[in-house]
């Protein structure tokens, strides 16, 4: 069966009810830098990877496991992510 | 009564720790490379400060899959003593061994500094030689210290006891002046449901030598001994 490798693209985002002080800081110097219009920022991670598998599925349900066991903290992160096919193939 | 100190890669307080159970409490010590999975000859597994794995991705989130983290959720659930100081408590946070997470400080600064703590309850093995709701002086050093967890959760830690050390003013006051990193509740350690798992940002460990100008962390250690011998007669 063929393979297919995916890029995954990661974002990592603090949950709603998690203060986030770096993005407080972040938008202060925005707004006085005169960027007035800007009300509120919100830092997060993003994550790029690579892997190869056999579905797009397996491929999904995979980088969802990575993400829940270690790539976010669902105490205080929420996660999402892409999957882009990268034009190589393995196998055959 | 034997105590365990875990080196992870990055950790930089184990050495601290290993002198106050040997050196000064004169107990049986030693220290575990993450590596190893044997532990059952410990009684007290600590899981010292430091930035194990260089704090990547979030403090703890590395260090949590090291293969002695199975032998110590292991120990936990035997109901042995567990506890995480600083980075440990982190560590034990992101292991799911203490609910929660810690993360970066309400003013952004990493703060190293003596403030005042709280015990909250003597009722506990951790703070069974401490007088009830007495103030001590621990030194803090961390980044990513300010406590967080969901509503729920917080109310069930303090419906059932689990809060054991909070920031406070040097009269025991607690309140947001007092609170150097933003944490919830004031909260500076707390332990598991069963207690016998403690995680605190606080240093005892640096604070057990007369010579470092500060003995409020000895008690804590002492107590473990007073109790061992409690559970043995």
């Amino acid at each position: 069966m063929s393979q297919q490798t995916y890029k995954a693209l990661i974002y990592v985002t603090l949950r709603p009810s998690v203060l986030d002080p770096e993005g407080t800081a972040v938008a202060s110097g925005l707004q006085q830098q005169g960027y007035t219009e800007v009300e509120e920022v919100r830092m997060g991670k993003y994550i790029e990877l690579t892997l190869t598998t056999e579905t797009e599925e397996s491929a999904r349900k995979r980088v969802n496991q990575m993400c829940h066991q270690l790539l976010a903290n669902p105490v205080i992160e929420n996660y999402r992510f892409e999957l882009k096919p990268l034009t190589t193939t393995v196998g055959g | 009564m034997k105590f365990g100190v875990v080196v992870f890669p990055g950790s930089n307080c184990d050495r601290d720790v290993a002198y106050v159970t040997q050196q000064i409490l004169a107990q049986p010590t030693r220290l575990i490379w993450h590596r190893e999975t044997e532990i059952s000859d410990i009684d007290v597994i600590i899981l010292p400060g430091g930035f194990s794995y260089g704090d990547y991705l979030r403090c703890g989130a590395i260090a949590q899959f090291s293969p002695i983290m199975k032998a110590v959720a292991d120990h936990a659930e035997q109901g042995k003593c567990v506890l995480g100081i600083c980075n440990g408590f982190q560590i034990l946070t992101e292991a799911g061994l203490l609910p929660g997470a810690l993360i970066r400080n309400r003013d952004l600064h990493f703060i190293c500094d003596r403030v005042s703590i709280r015990v909250e309850t003597s009722q506990q093995i951790w703070t069974s030689n401490y007088q009830e709701k007495s103030v001590i002086t621990l030194p803090i050093a961390h980044g990513e210290g300010r406590y967080f967890a969901e509503a729920d959760t917080l109310n069930s830690l303090e419906k059932k006891g689990q809060i054991l050390f909070r920031y406070c003013t040097s009269e025991g006051e607690i309140n947001d002046a007092a609170n150097p990193n933003g944490s919830l509740n004031n909260i500076a350690g707390l332990t598991n449901e069963k207690g016998n798992v403690l995680g605190m940002m606080p240093h005892p460990e640096r604070a057990s030598d007369e010579v470092l100008g500060l003995t409020d962390g000895l008690h804590l250690f002492q107590g473990l001994l007073a109790e061992k011998v409690a559970m043995a007669s």
